[in-house]
Order: structure tokens, then C-alpha cells, then sequence
């Protein structure tokens, strides 16, 4: 008899937030900087350096736990995590552990059933990022890299609610958006700007006690999530079902060899000692704080949803896809602004841009194109000035180059040929060049008119009205 | 000494502490140790009802910077503390995870 399991997941994810600088000093957090080029003595903790808190990074974390319904802690503050690792330059993380900025959150997912369900948030804190180690094969040596070092992030740790790696993947996704629309953080899994560790052990079904839990680490992609945790299940439940005992331990997802590693154990001593942080003061946020960082937050996707059903009366699946990333949801409301047509920016949104981004294998955030630019484009092809086909050519351009697609129109000779007289002479000559396929429509066969029209559009560079050569074609063959 | 020192929790610091101590160095660790306690020990001696808990030494909160870059590029001073240096980054010991 075989029996049922279920498994409890718990996440631990942190999220790189957008300030421009780190969380303790004045270096700039850009990406991708020559190594240790934004450093100085406190994010490589050197003997007498002094942290001072970014007023910014409480505000987003702030702003985080608003969002995710946590309770502010109004009075919280920093702890030392005392661990030793060449990536960690001061031999402690500064983090938070006794008071924590926000508690007791939790934000609504839908399941797979189309169900509501609530995922818990125990906390959120704010902490640093360690710098990043290079292995160097050559020298037999690792190489570090500080540029990390200091940078902020917010650890946000939910209980232990999620059942199936469904569930994870739209808590992840929840989260994602609700940080983004808040511009507290782009949240890329990729780039690690956004990472997850996931903490599951699997029970019986029906149980309410809980089994031992693994902590799995290094997931960069929603794929690997959802692999790693299929992955973990099997595990536990084979030592389970062959009569031995779950490990409590942090393990490492090899995502190429779809395969975990223990990484170390618990045995092994991870004794942080926490103390509280002698370097930094306490950090009192005020009822008018507070006050004015709600004040502050911008529409979220959830509204936002609700509201372009009401004013735009777009459809359900056009509003998923807009509002999927705040990138495009500001193009579209902006362009909505300039007096275009909702369901028609829409479908420049949803169709041409998504096909692009995909095609240049682009990221949503890379869009630069304004959006005056396709309102214009949109008008003209309303007035006819262009054709369908023609008007994705020019939004190729506006796409890569941000174009202007009255100038560029005129400069390449695009617009629709009107003068029905010089469409007639070509499609005439078409007709002479092409016996054949006369003959063929002759016969019944009007797949030769597709042909025709072909050929006609070639003739005119794209640039005729397919309607109005269609009639032509009719007229002249006598159809 | 109220506070005695076990061999098993000296052992213990040092690995936490990444410290290899002679067993003489230990035996002197011990005691300093045990005296250490034994000083802090002196606070709970204090009737503290009714004190609320202290989460620094000074009166002070809301100590902020503005988020503005203020460091330029000092990677050349930063790597100068370096025991080691190469392509513009520190060498530790060979470190895989």
C-alpha cells in the first residue's frame, strides 16, 4: 500500500532593492563595474569605518511591507551575524533579527483550482549583500569582488504555507510584481536581484505535524524552482519509504545536472551569535513617517487590473499580459493619455512588442521606444496613410530606434499609394505578365488571385491598400 | 570563580573564533574567560523591574544618509590593503562552495 505525501514549503527570498547606493555607504550599487571599483573602507571592512543607514532602503522595505499587509515594527534595528567567509569582509553581516522592520504579512495567491489562498509573511528585514567570489583555476585561488558588498537587500520570510511548487512559483511571481510596481527592485532571478531559497519536507497526507526540513539554494530561474522542488520531494520521500531519516541541511540545486548537494549540515555548528549592532542607532519610524510612505505608494497590479477593466473595458487577457510588468502597464496608460486608442495600443503591446522582445531575445525593461511615438503610429495608420503590413515595419524601427514614424515614413517613401490610377496601370500589367494564373481564375481555381495580389503588392513595395487592389483585381478579371 | 569554563566550550570558541590555542593558551583562556563572566554577572545583581530594555547606548535614533553616490572609483587604495592582489581583486585561499 503505497502511502500519500504532502509537501510544506517555506521560502526565505531576498531582493537586491533599487537605490543608487549600498545600504551603508555612499558606492554606487550599478551592476557589472569593473571589479572592487565601488568600494571604500566600509563595505570592505576595514578596521574603523563606521556604517550609516540609507534612508531609502527603510523606505522600501517599508513600502514592501505595506504592500504584503505586514504590521511595521515602528521601532527596529540592526543585528551583527557573525559567520566567517571570504565574502564577507567584516567577519559579520549586518542584518535584523530581534526587530525586524515588518512582521505578520501575507498576500493572496490564486491556485491552481482558481481558488484564493493566503501565503503568511513572518517577517521582512533589511540586511547587507556579501561580495562575490571567482574561483581562479589558474592561481589555484579564489578572487573577491566587493562591489556587491553592502549592496541592500530585504529578506522576506513566509511561513511555512505552500504545498506545491505551483503555489511557489505564483507566491514568487505575487511578489515579484507587487516589488516591482513599487520600483523597490527590477527582481531578476537571473541576475540574482531576486533569489529564493526554498525550505520543504514532505509529511503524510492528513498529518499536521511537520517532517524535517532541507533549505535548497542557488535557484536562478522559475524553471529550476520548479524542478529542484520535484527533485527534493522524490528524495525524501525515498529515504522516508526505505526507513531512514531526513537530514535537516542546506543543500546546493545544480540545475544543468537537475541534482542537490548537501552543502554543509546543521551539525557543523552555524552559530551566528547575534548581537545587537553597536554601530548603528535605532531606527524610530513616526505615524507621520509611516503616513507619508503610504501616501507615497503607487497603484499596485491589483488595482490596476480592476481599474483598466472599468475604464478601458480592455479584455481579461489583455489586461494579464499588460499589467504583467509595470514596464509595459506605464507604456500603455501613457499612450492611453496621448488620446490613443486603448484595445489598439494594447495590441501593439501584446502582439508586436511581445514578438520583438522574444525575437532580440530582449528584456521588458530594455523597451525605450516613447510612446508619443506609437500613438502617432497607430494614427496614421487610421488615416490610412500606411498599411498593416507597412505600419510593422515602421514599428520595428520605433521599437529599435525610437523613430519618428511621420519623418521616417516620409523619408523612405512608405505611404499608401491613393492614386488609384497608377495602381490600375500596375495591376493591368500584372494581369498581361500573367496568363497563366488567369486562366487559372478562369477555371475556378482562385488560389491564383492570392498570387496575383502577390505579385501586384510587390510591384508597389508593399505600399498599396490590399482592399483597394483586391477591387482592382475583381474589376479588371471581371469577377 | 562562579563561572567555570568548560574544556569542551573552549574548544567550541575556538572553532567559532577560527583560533588554535596551546593547551596552556587554553588553561589561561579558561580562567580569563570565567573572570569575564563573572564581571557582567555583577549586573544581574540590579533590581531591573521596570526598566525597558536598551537597544543602544545613546539616546539617539534615525540616523540617516541621503541616496546619493558620494565614492568614486578607490579601487587602488581598497586593493593597497590587500596581502594579495590580481586582475584589480583580492586573493583569498582557494574557496568553493
Amino acid at each position: 500500500m503505497s502511502r500519500e505525501y504532502e509537501m510544506v514549503i517555506g521560502l526565505e527570498v531576498h531582493v537586491e532593492l533599487a537605490t543608487k547606493t549600498k545600504i551603508f555607504c555612499g558606492c554606487s550599487t550599478e551592476f557589472g563595474g569593473a571589479p572592487n571599483t565601488h568600494t571604500c573602507p566600509v563595505c570592505t571592512g576595514m578596521p574603523g569605518s563606521l556604517p550609516v543607514l540609507n534612508k531609502q532602503v527603510v523606505e522600501y522595505a517599508a513600502a514592501v511591507g505595506i504592500a504584503t499587509n505586514c504590521t511595521i515594527n515602528q521601532h527596529c534595528k540592526f543585528d551583527r551575524k557573525n559567520y566567517f567567509y571570504p565574502d564577507n569582509p567584516q567577519d559579520y553581516q549586518i542584518s535584523q533579527l530581534y526587530q525586524p522592520i515588518c512582521v505578520n504579512g501575507g498576500v493572496e495567491i490564486e491556485t491552481e483550482d482558481g481558488g484564493k489562498k493566503t501565503i503568511g509573511i513572518h517577517e521582512i528585514h533589511m540586511e547587507e549583500d556579501a561580495g562575490k567570489l571567482i574561483h581562479d583555476d589558474m592561481g589555484d585561488c579564489s578572487l573577491v569582488d566587493f562591489n556587491r558588498s553592502g549592496v541592500p537587500l530585504i529578506e522576506i520570510v513566509s511561513e511555512p504555507d505552500m504545498r506545491n511548487e505551483k503555489e511557489v512559483i505564483a507566491y514568487l511571481e505575487k511578489l515579484r510584481h507587487i516589488i516591482q510596481y513599487l520600483g523597490a527592485s527590477d527582481c531578476k532571478l537571473n541576475e540574482g536581484s531576486m533569489r529564493a531559497d526554498v525550505n520543504l519536507s514532505v509529511r503524510e497526507k492528513g498529518s499536521t505535524e511537520y517532517g524535517t526540513r532541507t533549505e535548497m539554494k542557488n535557484l536562478n530561474s522559475f524553471k529550476a524552482i520548479a524542478r529542484a522542488i520535484e527533485n527534493e520531494r522524490n528524495r525524501q520521500i525515498d529515504i522516508i519509504e526505505s526507513g531512514g531519516k531526513v537530514v535537516q541541511e542546506t543543500r546546493r540545486w545544480d540545475d544543468t545536472k537537475e541534482y542537490s548537494y548537501s552543502m554543509r549540515s546543521k551539525e557543523d555548528a552555524q552559530d551566528y551569535r547575534y548581537f545587537p549592532e553597536p554601530d548603528l542607532v535605532p531606527v524610530v519610524i513616526s505615524d507621520d513617517w509611516l503616513e507619508q510612505i503610504k501616501e507615497n505608494q503607487p497603484e499596485l497590479r491589483d488595482e490596476k487590473m480592476i481599474r483598466y477593466k472599468e475604464e478601458y473595458d480592455l479584455p481579461d487577457y489583455d489586461i494579464d499580459i499588460i499589467t504583467s510588468h509595470k514596464k509595459l502597464a506605464d507604456i500603455f496608460e501613457e499612450s492611453v493619455a496621448m488620446g490613443g486608442n486603448p484595445k489598439k495600443i494594447s495590441n501593439w503591446l501584446m502582439v508586436e512588442t511581445m514578438y520583438l522582445l522574444k525575437e532580440k531575445n530582449m528584456d521588458i525593461d530594455d523597451v525605450s521606444f516613447s510612446p508619443k511615438n506609437l500613438v502617432k503610429l497607430i494614427r496614421l495608420t487610421d488615416e490610412k496613410v500606411i498599411n498593416g503590413t507597412v505600419a510593422k515595419k515602421v514599428f520595428a524601427e520605433i521599437f529599435d530606434r525610437d523613430v519618428d514614424p511621420e519623418v521616417y515614413i516620409e523619408e523612405n517613401g512608405l505611404k499608401m499609394v491613393s492614386d488609384t490610377g497608377e495602381l490600375r496601370s500596375v495591376v493591368e500589367r500584372i494581369i498581361a505578365a500573367n496568363p497563366k494564373s488567369v486562366e487559372d481564375i478562369n477555371a475556378g481555381k482562385l488560389k491564383a488571385m492570392g498570387f496575383l495580389m502577390g505579385q501586384t503588392m510587390r510591384e508597389m513595395k508593399g505600399k498599396a491598400d490590399p482592399a483597394s487592389v483586391d477591387a482592382l483585381l475583381k474589376e479588371l478579371l471581371g469577377l | 570563580m562562579a563561572n567555570v569554563i568548560t574544556d569542551e566550550m573552549i574548544e567550541y570558541v575556538g572553532i567559532l573564533a577560527k583560533l588554535q590555542l596551546s593547551d596552556e593558551e587554553k588553561e589561561q583562556a579558561k580562567k580569563d574567560m570565567g573572570s569575564m563572566l563573572d564581571y557582567v554577572d555583577k549586573l544581574s545583581e540590579l533590581d531591573t523591574a521596570g526598566v525597558e530594555p536598551m537597544s543602544h547606548v545613546f539616546p539617539v535614533n534615525n540616523v540617516f544618509r541621503e541616496d546619493v553616490i558620494t565614492n568614486s572609483d578607490k579601487s587602488g587604495d581598497m586593493l593597497a590593503n590587500a596581502p594579495k592582489e590580481k586582475n584589480g581583486s583580492f586573493v583569498v585561499p582557494k574557496t568553493v562552495e
